[in-house]
């Protein structure tokens, strides 16, 4: 069992924080790595970015986004509560070099996991400037953090409650023609966000790197669930990723794979909240 | 047939095992066939003729003596015949259910020139069964060593890196021994291949689950959530304090047939239509969370085992109709003859001497067929199995939800990549000592499909157990 040893909800409702105590896992994480992750005895076991480790407080820190059941549980636990099983570090690390200038481009939930990325690529001693997407201002994660080691945190909303309105693409293109020496570009987030990114780069030859966020059964190379198809070759998120290059990546089809259970997804949220209800009254 | 036999003595046929009517049984996951009774084991056991150079003994990957624990089934000596395959082998009702004993004990038994040979599996799942219904549940040592009180802590410590067929049973051997050993496994449960590939209706869950609490009995730690080569680096065990490392990763990451539309929506890897069901319980979706894979028409690719448990598997979980698609005949199946026939009795139709060229998607990329090349058999290849060779122009189109791709295995590189010091031969598998399992690096050791490729629980089990006594040579126990 793997207790919580803090909960912080970012957007209440929607997306919290959790600090879990997993020595082995702290000690080993890198940036870029994942866990997998089963709430109970009978859960689901889902895959989750790693958005921080603390190998001295033995502790990992998972960011999540309430879209299934699974999450909508994970939601329901508090600091003390334990959690089945947490396993990892999984997945092959980023790989960090000094290189110069890195834009790490994060949205939504994304933000968490490159936060991570761009907290190597700073210690590695490259310049990092960090763009963040979401609909409004409210729903912002990480810029605080961010900026505690960025020179330059951007901003992108929707709504224009903060930074340019609009997305993040329209931040990055800005950047490319302000004639920015740009030696990577690091994207995670909504698959249409990676996708943009990657169309964004392409024309001018600059190595952009997505983390995939496929379905996953065990996590550890065994079942094929996350492959996806990069460079026309079918690779596993898993062991091969999960970050690939967005240049190459076959977006369509991670977009289809990752609906492919969508009605027994909403099937288990719809009980989850029956039963969340009968259980209030 | 018509040629008059010169036996002196009628050879009875050997006796049936109950089973579920197959038609009940392709509705549940409940196990398809229930055992003998004391009586009908009793029976069968009678069958053997007790030969004086036995041959069965030669087939057993293990070397169970089973001249002996069948004379003592003879005289109804069941603690003596569990006495006799316990010194053999850790996980007999296992094997008693899964190994393939027509290619193995059975098949060089005498009596199958002449008739049937004797039930040897089946014999010795009873024997597992009955002396575990007799245990008290609180006593799990003796039903591995016999004795009401554990071998004493000898200062040997072993880690085993994998907690499949191979680690369980160098883990069963060593403890039994008296060695201190920790099992890590990946997974949340403690199995392998037992318990997210072997379904339920074969090998039901408990019976590994009663294996697995003897060993812990015997003072076996189980470690689930330990990913060697990601939570752990082999270095680390022997800076923790292990002696020795056994390696039984098992072989893992699916192959797939590199076709056009493989990664359409509907088509699965074994593995994953399996474990979701085997390991996720999906089949008892929604009350567990895993969402169980799509039924519909469902075609499945392969021949062997893992392409009969996935066809009986979807038939299961209710798919319309069922069809396996093989390259071969089925004289060249690698299943268990006991499955395929089984898989046929519940309904599952094979196609045989066909091999899919395309999976073709619809506007939504969901699977709607599978376009298959029809074959015929060529020249024996190096296997000694007759190739297939495409006939020229005969591609036939089936309609299907859900294609379930189940033609073997790859090394996994999730350890091998952490251990590149690790010796691997020209297929990636680790190198080791076909006698001791030992790599190149010292003392550790490796078996299983790591080693060998995609094989059997039982040559897993053997190798563990190779292992085993290697280990325990090297450091004089």
């Amino acid at each position: 069992m793997y207790k919580i040893v803090k909960k912080r909800l970012l957007i209440p409702g929607q997306t919290s924080m959790l600090q879990i105590h997993a020595p082995q896992i702290a000690a080993k994480a890198r940036p870029g790595n994942f866990v997998m992750l089963r709430v109970h005895e009978q859960g689901e076991r889902i895959p989750l970015t790693i958005a921080d480790a603390d190998p001295e407080g033995e502790t990992i820190t998972l960011v999540f986004l309430v879209v299934g059941k699974t999450t909508a549980h994970l939601n329901t636990l508090e600091q003390g509560d334990e959690i089945a099983d947490v396993c990892g570090p999984l997945g092959r690390p980023t790989e960090i070099e000094r290189k110069g200038t890195v834009v790490c481009v994060g949205g939504g939930t994304g933000v968490a996991a490159m936060h991570h990325i761009a907290k190597g690529h700073h210690r590695a001693g490259n310049r990092v400037i960090a763009i963040v997407g979401a609909r409004s201002q409210d729903l912002l994660l990480f810029c605080d953090e961010l900026e505690s080691f960025c020179p330059e945190v951007r901003i992108a909303t929707d709504d224009g409650s903060r930074g340019h309105q609009g997305f993040v693409t329209e931040v990055l293109q800005q950047l490319i023609d302000d004639g920015e020496d740009i030696a990577e570009v690091v994207a995670v987030g909504p698959v249409p966000m990676m996708r943009a990114v990657a169309g964004v780069t392409k024309p001018h030859g600059i190595k952009t790197t997505v983390s995939l966020n496929s379905i996953m059964v065990d996590g550890i190379g065994m079942c094929g669930a996350c492959r996806c198809s990069v460079g026309g070759e079918t690779r596993f998120a898993c062991v091969d990723g999960p970050e690939f290059d967005g240049h190459e990546v076959d977006f369509d089809e991670l977009w289809g794979r990752l609906g492919q259970f969508r009605e027994q997804e909403a099937q288990s949220m719809e009980l989850f909240h029956q039963c969340r209800c009968g259980g209030d009254q | 047939m018509t040629r008059p036999q010169k036996t002196k003595k009628k050879i009875l046929p050997r006796v049936a095992m109950p089973e579920q009517p197959a038609l009940e049984r392709a509705c549940n996951f409940e196990e398809v066939t229930l055992g003998y009774t004391a009586e009908l084991a009793r029976q069968e056991a009678m069958r053997c003729l007790q030969c004086k150079r036995p041959l069965c003994r030669d087939g057993c990957p293990v070397e169970i003596d089973i001249k002996a624990f069948i004379g003592c089934l003879q005289e109804d000596d069941l603690d003596g015949a569990h006495a006799v395959i316990r010194d053999y082998n850790s996980l007999p009702a296992v094997c008693g259910r899964v190994c393939p004993q027509e290619s193995q004990c059975e098949g060089k038994c005498v009596l199958s020139a002449k008739g049937e040979p004797v039930a040897i599996g089946r014999l010795e799942r009873y024997v597992a069964d009955a002396f575990a219904a007799r245990q008290e549940a609180d006593d799990p040592c003796t039903a591995l060593t016999g004795a009401p009180v554990c071998a004493s802590d000898k200062p040997l410590r072993v880690a085993c890196v994998g907690g499949g067929p191979a680690g369980l049973s160098c883990a069963g051997h060593l403890a039994a021994q008296g060695a201190r050993v920790t099992v890590f496994e990946a997974l949340h449960e403690v199995g392998g291949v037992l318990v997210y590939g072997i379904p339920g209706f074969r090998l039901p869950k408990d019976v590994v689950r009663r294996e697995v609490e003897a060993m812990r009995g015997l003072g076996v730690v189980f470690r689930t959530n330990w990913v060697g080569g990601c939570t752990f680096e082999l270095s680390e065990l022997f800076d923790q304090g292990f002696d020795a490392v056994f390696i039984g990763v098992g072989a893992g990451l699916p192959r797939f047939l590199n076709v056009p539309g493989e990664n359409l929506l509907g088509v699965f890897s074994a593995n994953e239509y399996l474990t979701r069901v085997n390991l996720g319980r999906a089949n008892a979706f929604p009350a567990y969370d895993t969402p169980p894979p799509p039924t519909g028409r469902v075609v499945v690719v392969g021949g062997g085992n893992v392409a009969m448990d996935a066809a009986r598997t979807a038939l299961r979980l209710g798919a319309e109709k069922v069809t396996i698609l093989y390259r071969r005949t089925e004289a060249e199946m690698p299943a268990r003859v006991e499955e395929v026939h089984h898989a046929k009795a519940e309904g599952v139709e094979i196609h045989c001497l066909c091999s899919p060229v395309s999976f073709n998607g619809d506007q939504g990329q969901h699977l709607v067929s599978v376009s298959a090349q029809l074959m015929e058999l060529g020249e024996p290849d190096e296997s000694g199995r007759c190739r297939p060779v495409c006939l020229e122009g005969q591609v036939t189109e089936i309609p299907a939800d859900t294609a379930i791709i189940a033609v073997g295995t790859q090394p996994n590189p999730v350890l091998l990549r952490a251990t590149p010091d690790l010796p691997l031969n020209r297929w990636g598998y680790i190198e080791a000592d076909p006698e001791t399992g030992e790599t190149a690096l010292p003392n550790v050791f490796a078996g299983g499909d790591i080693v060998t490729g995609a094989a059997t629980v039982i040559s897993a089990m053997g190798a563990g157990r190779r292992a085993a006594k290697a280990i325990l040579e090297r450091f004089g126990s």
